[in-house]
């Protein structure tokens, strides 16, 4: 999450997962948040299930008033929200701290701490591109929607 | 003064021998010289934590009532097929096999979830497998079918012996084409997107012992969490290759053929993998002794980053068509740092051996032998050397007509 202060108000980013139940589909319920909340907005991924669902990953940023608003409207409207951030894990077990992910990470999530070799992982940086699932040769990453 | 290795051993059965890593003795050698070092350190303990497909298991499962052979027939161990020529109840294993009805590449680049290498991962982990078995039936052995879960407690042997492990020094691999590369190397991108090598460098045990002077056949090695030995070189061993002032060759070279009870073993440091788009293999834990029975060897293990260099190979073409060329050598040093340069370009280096499982490897040699629960064992013999002459030969095809 980044945070910063223009004029009066906070400007906050977030990366948020959406998730459209069937029957909101078909509804312009994203085009009527940004119109209505001046929100900005960059997809990271979409998914649409035929008669299932809706699966949306959103960097959105706006006014810290706004985006609690937008926010409120989702839910309302019944779509269900949750932080990117728990989405890809690592399994610390598994993770041999090789470093083979790096190669994939163009978010820089995954980096190696050059005075330990450790490989880390930073859940704010990551984007949900899931090239590190099976980059990973022990398999140590792992996506939960 | 020389010391021998039934020297360094009493001291290690007293407690009183002085052991350090091989990152540890290069600050030492540094400070006081290889002369004092080698008079002050007894023994330097490597490791190395790495993808190495060219691994597997052999079992001795045991009679089953009515016997069977399973020689000459089919037997899979959690749907991976096993090799069967051998004896009625001795099965190999190795860390490549996949299922026979994986998609492979099919779906292209293919996931290969679990091998022979996962199998191996089980095995150790206490965790039962499954074993369907069919046999042709004999007068001696006249049953033809067999299910059953086995485990590796319950089984006579579980041996872990790989034909080629702990290459002295490897490629860095990059691709030049347009077009994303899975390989053994990992993930390759286009046009120079990154640069993957796999060595521990300056704690990787060959490196630290260039020239063969103190490992060969029978020498006592940490392996996979249990002790193992060097059974012979390893497959591919190629002493010859051009090698640096200080001994150390600047292309994949010598390699070691160990072997090991794998019931002594542990799944922290024997760890099935998946390379996408390649298959499966089994990522190996190795550390291994060097007695440092003079100042030469001290002067080896004392190797650094910096002087060890890995030529750069482009996997687009080069490695495939088994052209010799190279985009020339990059230090180890450099590597590490994230970053390196290939033809002009800034380029991301990443590794695929785990440097720190590598040091957690000679660490942990360091205490079994610090607290006299691992002694030293005298080579039965050498591996082929530098100056040998033996060296690997391609496949020379001679078409069957």
């Amino acid at each position: 999450m980044k945070e910063r202060i223009k004029g009066r108000s906070k400007v906050i980013s977030r990366k948020i997962v959406l998730k459209f139940p069937h029957p909101l589909v078909d509804q312009p319920i994203i085009c009527n948040l940004v119109k209505q909340y001046n929100l900005d907005f960059n997809i990271l991924k979409a998914h649409v299930t035929p008669n299932e669902e809706g699966l949306l990953v959103l960097e959105l940023k706006g006014e810290d008033k706004s985006f609690k608003e937008g926010m409120f409207f989702l839910e309302n409207a019944g779509v269900l929200i949750q932080p990117l951030s728990k989405d890809i894990n690592r399994n610390e077990i598994r993770c041999t701290h090789c470093g083979a992910c790096i190669a994939v990470c163009s978010s820089g999530a995954l980096a190696v701490d050059r005075s330990t070799m450790m490989v880390t992982f930073e859940n704010e940086k990551c984007i949900a591109c899931e090239l590190c699932i099976k980059a990973c040769p022990p398999r140590a990453m792992e996506v939960n929607f | 003064m020389a010391k021998t290795i039934k020297e360094i051993n009493e001291k290690i059965q007293k407690g009183q021998a002085v052991v350090v890593t091989a990152e540890e003795i290069i600050d030492i050698v540094e400070e006081e010289g290889s002369k004092k070092a080698a008079q002050k350190v007894d023994v330097v303990t490597t490791g190395t934590f790495g993808p190495m497909c060219s691994s597997g298991v052999y079992l001795n499962l045991g009679h089953s009532k009515p016997r069977i052979k399973l020689g000459g027939g089919r037997t899979t161990l959690n749907d991976l097929p096993a090799h069967t020529g051998l004896a009625a109840v001795d099965l190999y294993i190795g860390a490549t096999t996949l299922p026979d009805d994986d998609p492979r590449n099919k779906t292209y680049p293919g996931d290969f979830t679990y091998g022979g290498g996962h199998l191996v991962e089980d095995l150790v982990a206490g965790k039962d497998v499954k074993l369907v078995a069919s046999a042709y039936g004999t007068d001696c052995y006249p049953r033809k079918h067999l299910e059953t879960w086995i485990n590796i407690n319950d089984l006579n042997e579980a041996v872990l012996f790989n034909p080629r492990n702990a290459y002295q020094n490897y490629n860095c691999a990059v691709n030049l084409s347009d077009k994303i590369l899975y390989t053994y190397m990992g993930v390759l991108k286009p046009r120079l997107g990154n640069a993957n090598y796999c060595s521990a460098g300056q704690l990787s045990p060959l490196l630290n012992d260039p020239l063969y002077k103190t490992i060969g056949l029978g020498t006592r090695i940490f392996l996979g969490g249990g002790i193992g030995y060097v059974v012979w070189h390893g497959t591919q061993h190629n002493p010859g290759v051009k090698r640096g002032e200080n001994g150390v060759p600047c292309a994949p070279s010598g390699t070691l053929a160990i072997l090991g009870d794998l019931k002594l073993m542990n799944q922290k440091y024997l760890v099935g993998a998946s390379f996408q788009g390649y298959g499966t293999t089994l990522i190996v834990g190795i550390g291994i002794p060097i007695p440092i029975l003079n100042e030469e060897i001290c002067r080896f293990t004392a190797v650094k980053d910096k002087d060890l260099y890995a030529p750069i190979v482009d996997y687009s073409n080069a490695y495939p068509a088994r052209e010799p060329e190279t985009l020339g050598g990059v230090s180890y040093a450099q590597l590490k740092t994230g970053k390196i340069t290939v033809q002009g370009k800034e380029v991301s280096a990443v590794p695929l051996s785990s440097y720190v499982k590598a040091k957690e490897i000679a660490e942990t040699l360091k205490d079994w032998i610090k607290e006299s629960k691992f002694l030293l064992s005298e080579p039965v013999a050498g591996l082929p050397g530098a100056d040998s002459g033996y060296g690997f030969r391609p496949l020379i095809e001679r078409p069957i007509k």
